[in-house]
């Protein structure tokens, strides 16, 4: 399997380009002049194809091809990126010096580094199948499931008026090269698809969505009835929603939902835990290894070894092979989140984070999978725990401002707690809180650990990488609801 | 002026347009529309006195849109080689046969195709080096951290500069390409006091360098606004006047924007359905959008289907005045392109008599916003929810900043309690807007 990846990648991207091992090798060589710490080369090839049902018909459709490579070079603190659009050896040449150009003339005292011989990658884990998802389903059965979905979103209630469903697939083949000189090799597929709705009653109109995907084939949108369970739950969101009276503002007991919601760990703790805010001390979880940070119901990992989830990856974008970090264990802070760069400098291991958008940007510390482990409450007896209270079954996206630690996300779905009993539903709000207090609060937590169905795409400083998100059902004892409704 | 490689490149940008359009003939499709980018650019960033990184941008791409009938395909490619163009083209065509016939797709009406587009001077290459940048960062970066002992740590400083070629054409025999360019400064500091750390930024971009502001002026504001968020606290809820600073008062234009769009329009996916010629906002309220601008951020010679645009009025004496429409959302709606494939381009909000003081003592007591957070914004209903943090205010003065609170309402009821709009215009974007002073916004918060 893992030599596969190299002979897929090899294939695709070097042979194509009249390129190989060892002119890699030189370029690797132009990049590594004394007072260069360490270097890479990126290369990368991707194609992605979508399609959209809008009105009933198959509106359009898009194909993209890309490729690639990225040079960089990194001296003490200092990196340098440069990178083209060509696999042409001489442009590879001109963008290394570009790249290697951070390091001044002059800079003495450190040697170049030394190449180990070239040899093949060899990886511990193969998270899904090195093949693209384009070509592994007929565009007639693609069409046709886009189709059955339409109908069926149609027939499930009167009140529907507007269907969108949209099919995404893409393929990466990546190769990276380390200043040891090693050729290593990951082939990405992954798909998407989703399902939106509108629904209309007596002139009032509400949205509905839902989908899902992976790193797997389109195959698997059919299995286990996946693809009907995204139209029914689009459907059911917009109606409920139809139904929705105003939100509650101010300071409540709240009860998260599993899966989804996990973004509250994303955004309150997952982000603050990058290596690279917390070198520079920018993080409001800074210096904070060993401490309290969480209630002792709450242990929290990221994980990028689950296979065929959207987060995982066989390796990191530096090359690194994938771990699970456990980040907090019985609510004490174990560890950070690092690439090569962040983990050299704060002098501790790699955990296989170092992630990149495309050949374009510079890897940074990036999340995989980020989940809760279940704890031994059922959710009902969360849910029949609170007197009055918010419910909160779903979410859109959220943000957080690393600093302050104040982060938000937003319901999508809500109810009103009365009583240990849900009773009405309300509409979408922020909830705002503080990342370093919001998981001291967490009075119980769930038996039904749940991730996300593969939805996520987080933004850091411009680059968007796919992501998992997941927990089981919370309870937070008090959390800012932004609602319209006071008192 | 010396040729440059953007000018080099739009020769050859062309050419990959014609190419393209060729290819699709030849290919059987009855229309075809290409538009192709190149970029060249430099960005450096310093944190805490010393270079960060350095990052040389050179990139390109093509998208291509073909028509068989009223059916649409579409590829993208980053590799302008003839063989790339004619597989993208081709598989462009082969999703165009699995698309089914939609009567209102295709290209632009003739007759609204832009001509003898003018030159805009939106082009003016930075000739600086990597250490000028260097330099340029520092210095706006030590301008923070020298100016009070409690900007204590940095993220970091940048400088950027980017030029760009673009060419558009389809099958009508539209074609035209122009050179742009785009530059900025921004800076990033934290203020901390013991436990408490708050981190606030500035920025400048402009086309042409020379109208940058100083670097040292960037750092300086970044300075001030993180020290000025020290102390933070949350508020009681309640519900009171709002007023949106400048720097993000355009965000709630920015959602009328997205709720007159063609796409939502004619999915019925917005809260300003119907409204057209009806009341929106008081009547003092004025949005225009002049798209031919010389040397502005948002100017286009045409928008993104080579459609002319003009200047016009959206919003009139608090009415709706014009939908934002491309063609396929006009012919959807049944009505006539306003040139807004793509977006808009330069807008602008009249603003009142009063500067920021002067409406914070007009509002007496309220909430002032500085910084939004999250995306708790709903277009189909208008429901509207966002974290915030900023300054609370009595007997019209700023008492002390605030932080974790959310401020909530309905757009349109927001609209309706416009209340003044200040004259401390933010330019530094595609849509120019004083502070926004709303009647009554729910606030939450833990206090």
């Amino acid at each position: 399997m893992t030599m596969d990846n190299l002979n897929i990648a090899t294939n695709q991207l070097l042979v194509p380009a009249g390129l190989d091992g060892q002119k890699l090798e030189k370029v690797l060589h132009h990049l590594l002049v004394p007072g260069v710490d360490d270097a890479d080369i990126y290369i990368q090839a991707s194609h992605s194809e979508s399609w959209v049902l809008e009105d009933g018909i198959i509106k359009e459709g898009s194909y993209g091809h890309d490729q690639g490579a990225g040079l960089r070079a990194v001296s003490g603190e200092k990196t340098g990126l440069a990178y083209c659009d060509s696999l042409d050896f001489d442009l590879l040449m001109a963008a290394a010096g570009n790249a290697r150009s951070i390091v001044k003339s002059g800079t003495s005292g450190r040697q170049p580094v030394k190449l180990a011989p070239s040899v093949a990658g060899h990886y511990e884990h193969a998270l899904y199948l090195p093949s693209s998802p384009l070509a592994g389903m007929d565009t007639e059965s693609k069409i046709g499931m886009l189709r059955t979905l339409d109908t069926m979103a149609r027939a499930m209630d009167s009140r529907i008026e507007q269907v969108i469903v949209s099919l995404a697939g893409s393929c990466h083949w990546i190769l990276v090269m380390g200043v040891d000189g090693v050729l290593r090799a990951d082939v990405r597929p992954l798909v998407r698809l989703n399902v939106s709705v509108i629904a209309q009653q007596d002139g009032r109109r509400e949205q509905g969505s839902a989908g899902g995907g992976g790193r797997v084939a389109y195959e698997w949108f059919l299995r286990d009835n996946r693809c009907h369970q995204y139209v029914e739950e689009a459907v059911r969101q917009a109606l409920i929603n139809l139904e929705a009276e105003d939100a509650p503002a101010g300071q409540m007991t709240v009860v998260l939902g599993s899966g989804w919601p996990g973004i509250l760990l994303h955004e309150a703790i997952g982000h603050g835990l990058e290596g690279d805010f917390n070198r520079k001390g920018t993080s409001a979880f800074s210096g904070m290894i060993g401490q309290r940070v969480a209630s002792s119901l709450c242990t929290i990992v990221d994980d990028g070894t689950l296979p065929e989830r959207r987060g995982s990856l066989s390796m990191d974008d530096e090359g690194t092979p994938t771990e699970s970090t456990v980040l907090i264990e019985n609510g004490r802070l174990c560890a950070y989140m690092q690439d090569r760069l962040n983990a050299r400098l704060m002098g501790v291991p790699v955990t296989g984070n170092g992630r990149r958008e495309s050949y374009q940007h510079l890897p940074m510390p990036r999340m995989t999978n980020t989940y809760m482990l279940p704890g031994e409450h059922t959710p009902d007896e969360i849910l029949a725990s609170v007197q009055k209270g918010l419910y909160a079954r779903n979410f859109g996206g959220g943000q957080v401002d690393i600093t302050s630690g104040k982060f938000v996300f937003s319901a999508s779905e809500a109810y009103l707690i009365e009583n240990g009993r849900i009773t009405r539903p309300v509409k979408g709000a922020t909830l705002i809180g503080n990342g370093p207090e919001v998981l001291t609060m967490v009075s119980m937590v769930g038996n039904d650990l749940a991730l996300d169905t593969g939805v996520g795409t987080c933004g850091k400083d411009g680059q968007s990488v796919p992501v998992g998100v997941g927990q089981p059902t919370l309870r937070v004892e008090s959390m800012t609801v932004g609602g319209t409704r006071v008192g | 002026m010396k040729e440059t490689t953007e000018m080099l490149s739009i020769n050859r940008l062309h050419e990959v347009v014609t190419d393209i359009l060729m290819l699709a003939r030849k290919e059987g499709a009855d229309a075809a529309e290409a538009g192709a980018h190149s970029e060249t650019g430099l960005g450096v960033n310093v944190r805490m006195s010393e270079i960060e990184t350095v990052e040389f941008h050179q990139g390109q791409g093509v998208g291509i849109t073909v028509y068989f009938g009223h059916r649409k395909g579409s590829a993208s490619t980053n590799d302008l080689s003839h063989n790339a163009l004619a597989s993208s083209v081709a598989a462009a065509c082969r999703i165009a046969r699995y698309a089914q016939e939609d009567t209102c797709a295709g290209l632009p009406e003739e007759r609204l195709l832009a001509r003898d587009c003018e030159d805009l001077d939106l082009y003016h290459p930075w000739d600086i080096t990597v250490d000028q940048a260097v330099a340029l960062a520092l210095s706006a970066e030590s301008a923070a951290l020298d100016f009070h002992d409690d900007i204590a740590n940095s993220d970091g400083a940048s400088v950027n500069s980017y030029s760009g070629a673009r060419v558009l054409g389809n099958s009508l025999g539209f074609q035209h390409g122009y050179l742009s360019s785009r530059h900025s400064i921004s800076c990033s500091v934290i203020a901390q006091q013991g436990q408490d750390m708050q981190r606030d930024d500035w920025w400048t971009v402009a086309r042409r360098a020379d109208e940058l502001a100083s670097a040292e002026s960037i750092g300086l504001e970044a300075a001030k606004r993180s020290l000025a968020r020290l102390g933070s606290r949350s508020l009681p809820t309640s519900q009171c006047p709002v007023i949106f600073d400048a720097t993000i008062a355009g965000s709630l234009i920015g959602h009328l924007i997205s709720a007159i769009s063609g796409g939502n329009l004619y999915r019925k996916s917005s809260f300003l359905l119907d409204m057209l010629g009806k009341d929106i906002f008081p009547d003092f309220v004025h949005l225009h959008e002049s798209p031919l601008l010389k040397g502005a951020l948002g100017s286009a010679p045409h928008d993104s289907e080579g459609v002319a645009v003009s200047a016009k009025d959206i919003i009139r004496d608090g009415r709706l005045a014009s939908y934002l429409l491309g063609s396929y959302s006009a012919r959807r709606l049944g009505m006539q392109s306003t040139g807004n494939a793509g977006g808009t381009h330069n807008l602008r909000l009249d603003s009142g008599p009063l500067d920021l003081s002067e409406l914070l003592r007009e509002m007496q007591r309220g909430l002032l916003v500085t910084e939004l957070l999250g995306q708790g914004v709903n277009t189909v209903t208008g429901d509207y929810s966002r974290g915030a943090a900023g300054f609370w205010v009595e007997h019209g003065e700023i008492q002390f900043p605030v932080e974790e609170i959310t401020i909530a309402g309905n757009l349109k009821d927001m609209y309706r309690g416009l209340m003044a709009i200040g004259n401390d215009v933010e330019r530094r974007g595609n849509l120019h807007t004083g502070s926004i002073w709303l009647r009554e916004m729910t606030v939450a918060g833990n206090q």
